[in-house]
């Protein structure tokens, strides 16, 4: 048989809609105010984003704690062959930010075009997208920001 | 409990899953679909247990023998079961209730999943039997969105046992 085998494109595609909690809730709807809220747990770290319950004593928790919009990379990953829907259409860096105030990690895109614009010990701060709706890409990215002294200790890569 | 200032929290947040596939049938269903711009379903009979397939694969899957001769099935089959879908989902242009039905067409042992039309929801049954209606020639590409969708014919209903096999 020398005709081609046939080819169509098939794309498979859900809305879910997810009950957010009221944890969750709460930070979303901080993100859509441009505020990054985190909840403190019976070790007294802030977590960010929050946890329903505590990691240690899985009591309920309820004490929050705004943070900066601010932090350093705590470790980071490159992306050289970035997906649809993803931050951005050309190589960006996976980062793990820790945010001034917060002592758990988020991860989320960080805006540099080259592995070597990034170090662990960078600090970073939000690019809030120009229309937040409550949803966790509010936060559009990380883009770098300025090292201080007192922050930067010794990048390492 | 916390000193400073919550916004009221969301209580659902709407998360877009989509995965984008290129779908190749392989060699047989290729052929099948090939001959779909015609107006024609070609299935193939297995040449040990003698059932057609429609779209065929390589090998029956029952027995495992290669697929032989080409069987046309007709335009007209059999429900032998179906669905009433009464919410709209994928954004189909079509009024609800809708009917969705596994077609036996008449030469063939397997069924297809397609919209049965031209008949109150109500008054679908097992047993039915349809015609396929299909898309203007112009309209028509190798896939089985050509067929628009089957209707019934004015025939009595079949026997549940010329279709409980495929129940």
């Amino acid at each position: 048989m020398t005709e081609e085998v046939l080819e169509a494109p098939h794309v498979l595609s859900y809305d879910y809609t997810r009950s957010t909690g009221p944890v969750i809730g709460t930070f979303l709807a901080g993100l859509r105010d441009r505020r990054v809220l985190g909840i403190r747990g019976s070790d007294g770290r802030v977590l960010v984003p929050p946890q329903e319950y505590d990691p240690v004593t899985s009591q309920s928790l309820d004490q929050w704690v705004e943070v900066a919009a601010e932090g350093v990379v705590a470790s980071w990953a490159w992306n050289p062959t970035p997906r649809p829907g993803q931050a951005f259409d050309r190589p960006f860096a996976w980062a793990l930010v820790r945010l001034d105030g917060a002592d758990t990690t988020m991860l989320h895109a960080l805006d540099v075009s080259a592995p070597d614009q990034v170090a662990t010990g960078q600090r970073v701060r939000i690019r809030w997208s120009d229309e937040p709706q409550g949803r966790i890409t509010d936060i559009a990215c990380f883009e770098l920001a300025r090292n201080t002294d007192e922050n930067a200790g010794e990048p390492t890569t | 409990m916390t000193d400073i200032e919550l916004p009221e929290p969301l209580t659902e947040v709407i998360t877009p899953v989509r995965l984008e596939y290129r779908y190749t049938p392989g060699e047989s269903p290729s052929q099948f679909l090939r001959h779909i711009p015609e107006g024609k379903l070609l299935g193939r009979r297995c040449p040990e247990c003698g059932k057609v397939y429609a779209p065929p694969r390589g090998a029956c899957s029952m027995c495992g023998a290669l697929f032989g001769e080409e069987v046309e099935l007709a335009d007209t089959g059999t429900v032998t079961t179906f669905c009433v879908v009464n919410i709209n989902f994928a954004n189909r242009a079509v009024d609800l209730p809708y009917v969705c039905a596994e077609i036996l067409f008449d030469g063939s042992d397997t069924t297809a999943q397609l919209l049965l039309q031209g008949i109150d929801p109500e008054a679908v049954r097992m047993g039915m039997r349809v015609r396929t209606v299909w898309k203007p020639t112009e309209e028509r590409t190798p896939s089985m969105a050509s067929i628009s969708h089957v209707e019934p014919v004015d025939e009595p209903d079949a026997p549940f046992d010329a279709y409980a096999e495929f129940v």
